[in-house]
């Protein structure tokens, strides 16, 4: 079992995690440079900084045209029929209750004040059964959002293309941008010469400015339009080395924007398909379609499909078939989960009963399995042909995150309050087993994740606690896992930790190290990119707003799953031996 | 001819064979439900909230009574005869109708007359069941009057009980509704799921779904049977008290007066006998289509000699009855998507030979679909870009002098399909002559009016015959060719036209077919002038406008068989990546890459037609499935997705497949995630 008594110390406090070569991981100053080697492998990559104050809150409170007009009293039966028409059987009932005429209505009022009455008392005991139910959508979404901190940071989701270097970034002000880069590699030595005149450039104006810290520069109006990296900002200083990745950042970097884009808990890219993204509002869930080769920086809200079902809100986690046919998505107060076919507007809902709700969806990469997470204690293993579900309690809390291998054959799972990753591995997909899960019957642990201290040269460091979100590469080589602070402890923090794994022929799990951004920066977001060419790239959404990109540079058993040369729905042939648990401690 | 008759009867055996079983298990459990909604019924129709120890014994009690056992077998027999229309009348392809006219001519067409009266005598019967088992004032039909004070009378005469005329009345009414809205609902459409799942789970989702739709429609009917009641009531009253010399006792209120029907505990009984009527035959319904739309596994190879007949490729490559010719691609999907072991079978080769048999023959019939949607749009695009008579006379030219006979023989050679840059006039000779009431394909008779307009008004005078004169004619001719709006407007007046003179044109038809002659242009005149007489009338506009979304909804009403032939056959490709051993796909990659590119193009180009919405309508999460009105959608999504699919796979692998230079580009634009 792996514990983090046996990861490297961390990186000292103000340098930043810039790569792993040779199985280490290197962190340094910021404008440090790639080994040549590598360098054309992350061009075009777009290392953003889209600090909070340069997003306009979302100030859309109020909706429709109601404060527009002149208040005006209409009669009761016309009130009711209103209410009736917008809050159903509950607001038709409030209507008469508040209503103020007398003449006549005293036994109707209280006939129904007392009929609201029970509707109240017996929503809170659906309430006390399922706590979560209680909260408002808005602390719903964010107690069970992959992002650490949802409500405060400036990205909220994160998805990158399955197949091209595009990825979306959904911000607090509920707009989702979309960027792009280029994938013609640059010419080493021009990057060399680039990174000369950024640095030059740099220190000239330090030079003419020493005393006072580089002001952050005004935020135009229109900045966020321009490629993000075209600013010089020392914080970019880790990507703005890279030099000339800025050039190569698509221009057009499309925003969307749209009526019911709120309050977006989700995103994520359909596979085998240019450009179609689907976002979990708090209403519905909306399918932008976008046209790779449109120039607009605004896409009318005409391409957007509202997929919405009566009681399914707030959406907050999707997943798309990896054959690129259905969707899921999963709202916290349904109950069920719905399939839906996307480009008909058909929906099914897999009803099963307990739990309260599904807050967490992941489809395995080889679209056999399905893990739907609850607000209770239990989490399911849906079987993705004829959808059937394998029941999974555990002891303490939900089930926060989880994650498959790439092959689908093992699912890593932590649970809330309890700082361990649990590993359930499946007998392997043959198809024919139609309505099996073929789970095995228990989960091992196979990573303890409980505090621990290290002793380096700057001071104690004290890291571990609960998992909050785990990413797997698509070769299936690094785990990378947010590891919350115990809040009760003021000296621990919340970092991303690396392992390196290894699924076959038996699982193993070794520690790699702790990843750190710059000053003060706390991991948001962690997400692979699905088709990196020389190992694993580890994208990072930091709480100042950063993203950045880190790259482990390895040489790959395995072809990433989603790039061309292997079908995404095609089970890898090397047959991983069916093993027994190696690491179980239980 | 006897080899033909041979087929049908294999045919009809291997229909018997895969869907005998299932039909006769709905039918057990539809039967096997009905105690249980019975017992609901009497629990519910004797509600008694005040006093509810007393409701359930004595509802309990009346359970185990003669009369409601005899019951429960009278509607086990309606439960029967209703499952076996349902059987008859399925159909996985929907028919639209595309104007008014149509769809009055499908509401007075003998068959669906049939059904109505059969549904209003089955509603009949279920509404006395339901009056026998609620008891009280409702349960017979004649009872002794009200007994007069004057001693006069003491010999007691027998009255017509007006409650229980009514309940039997309200029973027929909404049988034949049900009918109705089976028929203009395409209720008869077997919409296959979208995921797969057991049966019962899919039954457990639908239930509650089919429970508040029945309650309400049985509000609706109900209310409109007492608005019917309140006019012409006094007719069957009088009718039947003449008729069995009852007596209309003049104590009680009479029901067709508004006092009358303001009875709230009439209207209860009727709504819940409504209610219970409407759910007993949706759920038989429900588990028709529930059953009859499961996978079904045909093996790909047979284990044995006499299961030739059964495996895949034999059935895709012969023309069986549309459910299996379903079923069978069904199949494929599923296993090109989820079966290893399968696929297998697929890629290997015949034993002493080494011919891929199997993929070729799978191959070719999904290549033969998805060429055939193409041809259809393809000609239904040139309607649309003709949409004047410039167009239509020198279509005509070309087209007539082709006998129609040999073009439905006409097959297209596979290999030939490579080269596939369409020509117009190869076209025109593929597509099938729907003169013919041909049963090759079951895109034949839907797309065939779009081969040209002049034949397309010539099928127009076809097809509007059989409405207008109750003419038995196989459901094939009935069914009504979509023909886009735009153009349609030659042949809509075709059919009032031929209210003067039908049979002179139709017996034109023929002989014009292999020479054209004076005769028919003066007839093309003729219409014409008649054509712009009628179009003035606004009524008869209103009859036959036709309604552009029906008749683009009914070129791809049977688009979920080049669904699956898409995802079958990508899916296949896909993975032949890494598991075709003898590299037998290779072969036909072009040929498919071909297909699904020029397709793609094509059906690109019908979504910029005008009138053509590019979203789906918004589809009510209700009981009735509208999901034949977006297949069109699901077709696009899923030809981008086979596309990319193959693509992925092969990666750059694809720049040594042959292929034309612009489908060359669009290629490379897939594989760049541009498209």
């Amino acid at each position: 079992m792996c514990s983090l008594g046996l990861f490297p110390p961390p990186p000292p406090p103000g340098s930043a995690t810039l790569y792993e070569l040779n199985n280490v991981l290197v962190c340094g100053r910021l404008c440090e440079p790639l080994p040549l080697a590598f360098q054309s492998q992350l061009a075009g990559l777009p290392a953003l900084s889209l600090p909070k104050d340069g997003l306009k809150a979302p100030g859309r409170l109020e909706h429709g045209t109601r404060p527009a007009f002149i208040h005006h009293r209409e009669a009761l039966w016309k009130r009711c029929i209103n209410a009736w028409r917008d809050a159903g059987l509950c607001g038709l009932l409030k209507e008469i209750a508040s209503a103020e005429e007398d003449e006549g209505l005293q036994w109707l009022k209280t006939g129904s004040s007392s009929a609201l009455a029970v509707c109240r008392w017996l929503s809170s005991l659906h309430g006390s059964l399922f706590p979560h139910l209680s909260l408002t959508s808005e602390d719903m979404i964010a107690a069970f959002s992959q992002a650490v901190d949802w409500a405060g940071c400036t990205v909220r989701a994160f998805a990158w293309h399955p197949h091209t270097s595009k990825f979306a970034v959904a911000l607090l002000d509920d707009s989702v941008r979309v960027y792009n880069s280029s994938r013609s590699p640059p010419s080493p030595g021009a990057s060399r010469q680039a990174c000369k005149a950024l640095l030059t450039s740099r220190l000239r104006r330090l030079v003419l400015r020493p005393p006072q810290r580089l002001p952050a520069e005004p935020l135009s109006p229109s900045w966020d339009f321009k490629p993000a990296s075209a600013r010089a900002h020392p914080g970019t200083g880790l990507w703005g080395a890279r030099g000339s990745a800025l050039n190569h950042v698509s221009a057009t970097i499309p925003s969307l924007k749209h009526r019911l884009q709120r309050n977006v808990a989700a995103v994520a890219w359909k596979p085998l398909c240019a450009s179609i993204l689907a976002v979990a509002c708090q209403s519905c869930v909306l399918v932008w379609h976008l046209d790779p080769t449109s120039l607009s920086t605004r896409p009318s809200s005409g391409c957007a499909q509202v997929l919405s079902y009566p009681g399914h809100s707030p959406v907050t986690s999707l997943a798309w078939a990896p054959s690129g046919e259905l969707l899921l998505s999963a709202s916290p107060v349904d109950t069920a989960m719905l399939v839906w076919d996307v480009s008909t507007e058909n929906c099914v809902q897999l009803q099963w009963f307990g739990g309260g709700g599904v807050t967490f969806l992941a489809w395995s990469p080889d679209g056999s399995k399905v893990l739907a997470a609850t607000p209770s204690a239990v989490f399911r293993v849906w079987e993705a042909q004829m959808w059937t579900c394998e029941r999974w309690p555990t002891i303490k809390g939900r089930c926060q995150t989880g994650c498959w291998s790439p092959d689908g054959s093992r699912l890593l799972f932590t649970v809330l309050g309890e700082s361990v990753i649990y590993s359930l591995s499946f007998s392997e997909y043959r198809g024919e087993m139609q309505g099996q899960v073929g789970g095995s019957k228990t989960a091992s642990i196979v990573a303890d994740l409980s505090e621990t201290t290290f002793e380096t040269l700057y001071g104690e460091e004290r890291i571990g606690g609960e998992v909050h979100s785990m990413v797997w590469d698509p070769t299936g080589e690094r785990l990378a896992a947010i590891i919350r602070g115990n809040p009760d402890s003021p000296g621990s923090q919340t970092v991303v930790a690396v392992f390196r794994t290894r699924n076959s022929p038996v699982f193993e799990l070794l520690p790699c190290g702790f990843l750190r951004g710059e000053q003060d920066a706390q991991p948001q977001l962690i997400a692979f990119h699905p088709c990196f060419q020389k190992g694993a790239l580890l994208t990072v959404c930091w709480s100042t707003g950063k993203i950045s990109h880190v790259p482990f540079f390895f040489v790959s058993a395995h072809v990433p799953c989603a790039s061309p040369g292997r079908s995404p729905v095609v089970a890898m042939p090397s047959g991983s031996v069916r093993e027994q648990p190696l690491f179980s401690e239980l | 001819m006897e080899a033909a008759a041979a087929a049908s009867c294999r045919q009809r055996a291997l229909l018997r064979q895969v869907l005998g079983w299932r039909l006769a298990a709905a039918v057990a459990w539809s039967v096997l439900l009905l105690p249980a909604c019975t017992a609901a019924f009497v629990l519910l129709g004797r509600a008694q909230p005040l006093r509810p120890l007393r409701w359930i014994a004595d509802s309990f009690n009346d359970l185990y009574t003669s009369y409601v056992i005899f019951c429960i077998l009278l509607m086990s027999v309606v439960i029967l005869v209703i499952s076996i229309f349902n059987v008859e009348f399925y159909a996985v392809v929907p028919s639209i109708p595309c104007s008014r006219l149509a769809l009055i001519g499908k509401i007075i067409h003998p068959q669906q007359v049939i059904h109505s009266a059969v549904h209003a005598v089955m509603g009949m019967l279920v509404a006395w069941c339901a009056a026998v088992m609620t008891k009280g004032k409702f349960q017979f039909l004649a009872v002794p009057c009200t007994p007069s004070e004057s001693p006069e009378n003491a010999v007691p005469q027998m009255c017509l009980n007006e409650y229980h005329l009514f309940f039997l009345l309200s029973g027929a009414f909404i049988g034949y509704s049900y009918s109705l809205l089976y028929l203009i609902n395409n209720m008869n459409y077997l919409p296959f799921p979208i995921i797969q799942q057991y049966k019962y789970l899919r039954f457990r989702r639908s239930l509650p779904l089919l429970v508040k739709h029945s309650c309400a429609e049985s509000l609706y009917l109900v209310r409109n049977f007492c608005v019917a009641y309140y006019f012409f009531g006094y007719i069957p009253k009088v009718w039947i008290s003449t008729t069995m010399d009852l007596h209309i006792d003049s104590k009680l209120h009479p029901l067709d007066t508004l006092s009358g029907l303001l009875d709230l505990s009439l209207f209860y009984h009727t709504w819940l006998c409504g209610a219970f009527l409407l759910i007993t035959w949706y759920i038989a319904w429900l588990l028709f289509k529930i059953y009859a739309t499961e996978t079904h596994h045909f093996p790909v190879q047979p284990t044995f000699a006499e299961e030739t007949d059964q495996c895949l490729p034999k059935i895709l490559n012969s023309n069986p009855p549309l459910i299996i010719k379903f079923l069978a691609l069904q199949d494929l999907m599923l296993l090109s998507q989820y079966s290893p072991v399968r696929r297998q079978e697929v890629f290997s080769l015949s034993q002493p030979g080494g011919h891929p048999h199997n993929w070729t023959a799978i191959s070719r019939e999904c290549l033969s679909l998805l060429t055939d949607l193409t041809q259809r749009l393809i000609t239904q695009q040139e309607a649309a870009a003709a949409n004047g008579r410039a167009k239509q006379q020198a279509g005509e030219m070309k087209v007539l002098p082709q006998t129609p006979g040999a073009a439905v023989t006409e097959d297209v050679p596979f290999q030939s399909q490579r080269s596939n840059v369409i020509h117009r006039a190869s076209m025109a000779s593929l597509v099938k002559s729907p003169l013919m009431p041909s049963k090759t394909s079951p895109g034949s008779d839907i797309g065939s009016p779009f081969s040209s307009p002049a034949l397309t008004s010539k099928v127009g005078i076809l097809d509007l015959n059989s409405p207008w004169h109750g003419s038995v004619q196989s459901p094939h001719v009935m069914r009504r060719g979509p023909k886009l709006w735009t153009s349609g407007s030659g042949l809509q007046m075709n059919g009032s036209h031929h209210e003067s003179f039908p049979v002179v044109s139709l017996a034109r038809v023929g002989s014009e077919a292999v020479q054209p002659s004076f005769i028919y242009t003066w007839l093309q005149n003729k219409q014409e002038q008649i054509k712009n007489f009628l179009s003035r009338r606004a009524l008869i506009m209103y009859f036959f406008s036709k309604h552009p979304e029906a008749s683009i909804q009914a070129v791809f009403s049977d688009a979920q068989m080049h669904i699956w032939a898409l995802e079958g056959l990508s899916h296949l490709v896909a993975a032949s990546f890494t598991e075709d051993q003898f590299g037998v796909v290779q072969t036909t990659l072009p040929a498919i890459l071909n297909t699904l590119l020029t397709l793609q193009e094509v059906v690109d180009r019908h979504f910029k037609l005008p009138h053509v919405s590019s979203k789906p309508p918004r589809i009510s999460g209700s009981l009735v499935d509208t999901s034949y009105k977006t297949l069109r959608f699901a077709l696009r999504a899923s030809l981008k997705t086979a596309l990319y699919r193959i693509t992925t796979v092969f990666g750059e692998h694809l720049n040594a497949v042959q292929v034309s230079p612009e489908h060359k580009k669009r290629l490379q634009q897939f594989l760049e995630y541009k498209e």
